[in-house]
C-alpha cells in the first residue's frame, strides 16, 4: 500500500511583511488587517503608526512584526510625523541624493485605530490633509479603544455598551451616533477616499492600491471587529464583519475627487438586529422597551442611509 | 565669513537657520517667536532655502513632523515659545527617548495663566526633564552662533538628541543689533552634514518607536542620562571649533558651558541665564563692591562642575531667575544648590525670582540684589543654603483678593 503523499510541512511567513507571532487575540480581526494592508503596499514603504492595539501587539522591543520601515511616536500625532517622513523625501529629492530612493516610488502610510482617527488624532489628521501631503492613511476601525480596556470612542455606535458606556439604570449604553470620518476626509478635497470591510479582504486590499495610485492625501477606512471589545466567538470576527456590510451598518464605498463613484450593493439587505444579536456589547439592547427604540434608531438610520447611497440591489 | 549687518534677533536667527541650510523647517507662528518663521517663509518664498517649509496646523505637529523627517535622515529646525513649546511637550519628550536630533529656537515666553506674550523662562523649565539639551543665548549674536553649534552637538551620532536654543522673547528676538552671520559655506566646513545612526529607509527597513517594556525602558532612559552628560565634552570640543573658525569665544575656560564677567577671586556672584546678564554686566561694571557674574549658557546637561570652578571662594551668591517652580522655590537656584553640595566652598545662596512676564529688571533691582548678597556674606554662618527665596519685584497692593492672600 503506497503512502499518502507528503503534506508541505511547513506553512512559509518568508514574504510576509506582518509577521506572525505578535501579540493580537485569537481571533484579532485588526491583526488580518495588517497583513493585507501591506500585501497591498507591498515592501517599498513607511508605516507612520499611532499608539493603538495594533501598535501595542506588533512592537514590542526587541521584537517586531514589520517587515517595512515603520515608525510609532505618540497617540495623536501619526498624520504629523508621515508628513514629516514625506516632506523629508520630497527634499532628498529636490537635493538629488543618490543614495535615497526616489520619493515617488515610496508609499507614505498612517496606520492609525479609530480613537487615534475619530478622537485625539483628528488635528494631525486635518492637518496632514489640509496640507495635501502624499500620505495614505489607513484608519483600521474596532469601534472603542481596545488595547486599554474597551473605553468608547467617537466610533462608537449608538448603543454599545463599553467601560466607559455602560448601560446601567440610566443609561443604554453609548448614547451618540458613530461619527462621519469618511465624510470628514472627503471634505477636506482627499483625492480618494474608501470605506472597507475586513469582512471583504481583496476589496480592502483593492482599495489600498487604488488609493496609492492617487497623489495627494487618500483615506481608507477598514472596520475590523475586535472578539474582545465586541464579545463575539473568535473563530466569527469575519463573519461578524460580513453581517455589519449585510446589514447595510457598514457600507462599502469609494469617494475619488469628491464624487461617489462605487458602492458595494446589497441583495436582501438583512434586519441590523441580526447583527447585534451576535454580540455581546448589545445583549442590554434586547431586555427592555427602551432598548428595542435603540435597535429601531438604529435600523431607520440604516435605511436612511441606504437610500442616499442606493445601497440596495 | 558673513558681513556685520543690523538685524533684528528673530531675523538673526533665521538667517543663521538658512546657512545650516534644514531638509525639513516646520513651524507654527506664536508670539515672540513669529519672526522666525515669518523670515524662513519669506526666505523659502524666494528660493534661499531649498528644503520642504511645512506650514503646519500646530506646534504639536510642527514638533511631530520634525519627528518624522528627522527619522527620515534629515536636518530639521523649528521655532516656539510658551504655549507653543507646552503643545510640542508630549512629542519633544519621545524625540529624547527615539534619540532623534531636532534643533529648535525658542523665543523664551510665559506660560498662562494669566496670559502674557512676555518674557521669562518658566517655559524652558517646563520641558526640563524631557531629555533636550538646553541653551540660553546672552544676546543676538549668540543665539546665531548657538544654532549652529546646537546642530552641531545634537547631530552628533554619539548624542543624537534635541536642543533648543533659547533667546529671550522681544528683549533679544525684537532688538536690533550688529550681528554677523556666517554663511552657507563657511557653516558647512564647520557643521558636517547629518550621519545619522538609522534611518526610514524602505531598503532596510527598521522599526522605530516599539514599546519598551519594564525589561528594558530603563536602560532607554539610562542611555539619553548618558548621552546628554557625554555631550558636555561635544558641547566644549563644538564651542571651540566655533571660537576657533569663527573667532567668537564663549566661556572656553569652563568648556562652553558657562561665563564668567568680574574679578575671579570676587566674595560676590550673581548668576543669571539669557539677556539678563547684559544689564548686570553693565551694574557691575563700575559697582564698588567686589561681585561677578557667573552665567551658564548651558542648563541641560547642567555645568555642575563648572559652577563648582566659578564659586570656589565666594561667600555669597544670588540667583536671579526669571522662574519659579511653585511649592520650592526657583529651578536654578535648587539646582546651583544641589550642585554645590559637598563641594569644599559653600557660600550662602540667595534665590531671587523676577523679570517674570516682562517686567524689566533695573539696575538698582540689581544694586539692591548685590547689597542682600553682601549682607548675606558678612552674616558670618558658612554652609547655609538660604531657604527663604525672595520677590523683591512684588507688589503687595495687588494681592488684596482671597484667592492670592490668606
Amino acid at each position: 500500500m503506497s503512502s499518502p503523499p507528503e503534506p508541505d510541512a511547513v506553512l512559509s511567513y518568508d514574504d510576509d511583511l506582518f509577521t506572525p507571532g505578535h501579540r493580537a487575540c485569537a481571533g484579532c480581526a485588526p491583526a488580518l488587517a495588517m497583513r493585507h494592508l501591506t500585501e497591498a503596499t507591498g515592501e517599498n514603504t513607511i508605516i507612520s503608526m499611532a499608539t493603538g492595539c495594533m501598535e501595542v501587539i506588533s512592537s514590542p522591543f526587541p521584537e517586531s512584526s514589520w517587515g517595512v520601515s515603520w515608525i510609532h511616536d505618540v497617540f495623536a500625532n501619526a498624520p504629523g510625523v508621515a508628513s514629516g517622513i514625506e516632506a523629508a523625501y520630497r527634499a532628498f529629492d529636490r537635493k538629488a541624493s543618490e543614495e535615497f530612493t526616489d520619493h515617488d516610488d515610496v508609499n507614505f502610510v498612517v496606520v492609525a485605530g479609530d480613537g487615534a482617527t475619530f478622537d485625539i488624532g483628528i488635528r494631525s489628521l486635518s492637518g496632514m490633509m489640509d496640507r495635501g501631503h502624499d500620505v495614505l492613511y489607513v484608519c483600521y476601525d474596532n469601534e472603542a479603544y481596545m488595547n486599554t480596556g474597551i473605553q468608547r470612542s467617537s466610533a462608537t455606535p449608538l448603543g454599545a455598551s463599553t467601560s466607559t458606556s455602560p448601560p446601567g439604570k440610566e443609561s443604554l449604553g453609548d448614547d451618540t451616533s458613530k461619527k462621519d470620518m469618511p465624510a470628514i476626509a472627503a471634505a477636506h478635497g482627499c483625492s480618494y477616499v474608501a470605506s472597507a470591510s475586513i469582512g471583504y479582504p481583496q476589496d480592502f486590499k483593492q482599495k489600498i492600491e487604488r488609493g496609492l495610485e492617487h497623489d495627494g492625501p487618500k483615506y481608507v477606512q477598514v472596520q475590523a471587529p475586535c472578539m474582545l471589545g465586541w464579545e463575539f466567538d473568535p473563530a466569527e470576527a469575519v463573519t461578524v464583519a460580513q453581517l455589519a456590510v449585510e446589514t447595510g451598518l457598514q457600507p462599502l464605498f469609494e469617494v475619488v475627487d469628491g464624487e461617489l463613484v462605487d458602492v458595494m450593493r446589497i441583495r436582501d439587505r438583512k434586519p441590523v438586529r441580526e447583527y447585534l444579536e451576535c454580540q455581546g456589547r448589545f445583549d442590554h439592547l434586547f431586555e427592555t422597551g427602551e432598548g428595542e427604540e435603540v435597535i429601531e434608531q438604529l435600523q431607520e438610520f440604516v435605511d436612511e442611509r441606504a437610500d442616499e447611497l442606493d445601497l440596495d440591489a | 565669513m558673513g558681513d556685520r549687518t543690523m538685524l533684528k534677533g528673530d531675523q538673526a536667527v533665521a538667517a543663521g537657520v538658512r546657512s545650516t541650510q534644514p531638509d525639513v523647517v516646520s513651524a507654527y507662528p506664536i508670539t515672540p517667536q513669529t519672526g522666525i518663521v515669518e523670515t524662513l517663509s519669506e526666505m523659502h518664498a524666494d528660493g534661499e532655502l531649498d528644503g520642504e517649509f511645512l506650514k503646519v496646523d500646530s506646534e504639536f505637529n510642527a514638533a511631530s513632523s520634525c519627528i518624522g523627517a528627522s527619522a527620515a535622515g534629515a536636518r530639521v529646525f523649528s521655532a516656539t515659545c510658551s504655549q507653543g513649546l507646552k503643545l510640542m511637550s508630549e512629542p519633544l519628550f519621545t524625540a529624547a527617548g527615539m534619540r532623534l536630533p531636532v534643533v529648535m529656537a525658542v523665543a523664551n515666553r510665559s506660560l498662562s495663566a494669566p496670559i502674557s506674550i512676555w518674557n521669562d523662562h518658566t517655559d524652558a523649565f517646563a520641558e526640563r526633564d524631557g531629555g533636550m539639551i538646553q541653551f540660553f543665548a546672552k544676546d543676538v549674536q549668540e543665539a546665531v552662533d548657538t544654532v549652529f553649534v546646537a546642530y552641531r552637538v545634537a547631530e552628533d551620532p554619539t548624542i543624537s538628541l534635541p536642543a533648543l536654543v533659547n533667546l529671550d522673547g522681544f528683549i533679544l528676538t525684537h532688538v536690533k543689533e550688529p550681528v554677523d552671520v556666517p554663511d552657507e559655506a563657511a557653516v558647512s566646513s564647520y557643521l558636517p552634514d547629518r550621519e545619522p545612526f538609522a534611518t526610514l529607509d524602505p531598503s532596510d527597513p527598521t522599526t522605530m518607536g516599539g514599546v519598551g517594556r519594564p525589561e528594558h525602558w530603563t536602560e532607554a532612559r539610562y542611555a539619553v542620562q548618558e548621552a546628554m552628560l557625554r555631550s558636555r565634552e561635544v558641547i566644549a570640543e563644538a564651542t571651540e571649533a566655533f571660537g576657533d573658525q569663527f573667532g567668537r569665544k564663549y566661556g572656553l575656560e569652563y568648556d562652553g558651558m558657562l561665563e564668567t564677567v568680574g574679578p575671579v577671586d570676587a566674595d560676590l556672584a550673581l548668576v543669571c541665564l539669557g539677556s539678563l546678564a547684559g544689564t548686570v554686566e553693565h551694574v557691575i561694571a563700575d559697582h564698588p563692591a567686589d561681585v561677578k557674574l557667573v552665567r551658564p549658557r548651558v542648563i541641560r546637561p547642567f555645568p555642575a562642575e563648572q559652577l563648582r570652578q566659578a564659586l570656589a571662594g565666594v561667600e555669597a551668591v544670588s540667583v536671579m531667575q526669571k522662574e519659579n517652580s511653585p511649592g520650592y522655590q526657583g529651578s536654578l537656584a535648587s539646582e546651583l544648590k544641589s550642585a554645590l553640595y559637598g563641594s569644599d566652598t559653600q557660600p550662602a545662596v540667595r534665590s531671587y525670582v523676577l523679570g517674570l512676564a516682562g517686567r524689566d529688571v533695573s539696575h538698582d533691582d540689581i544694586e539692591a540684589v548685590i547689597e542682600e548678597t553682601g549682607e548675606a556674606a558678612e552674616d558670618g554662618h558658612p554652609r547655609r543654603f538660604l531657604a527663604e527665596e525672595r520677590w523683591p519685584q512684588l507688589k503687595g497692593d495687588l494681592l488684596d483678593m482671597e484667592v492670592t492672600q490668606a
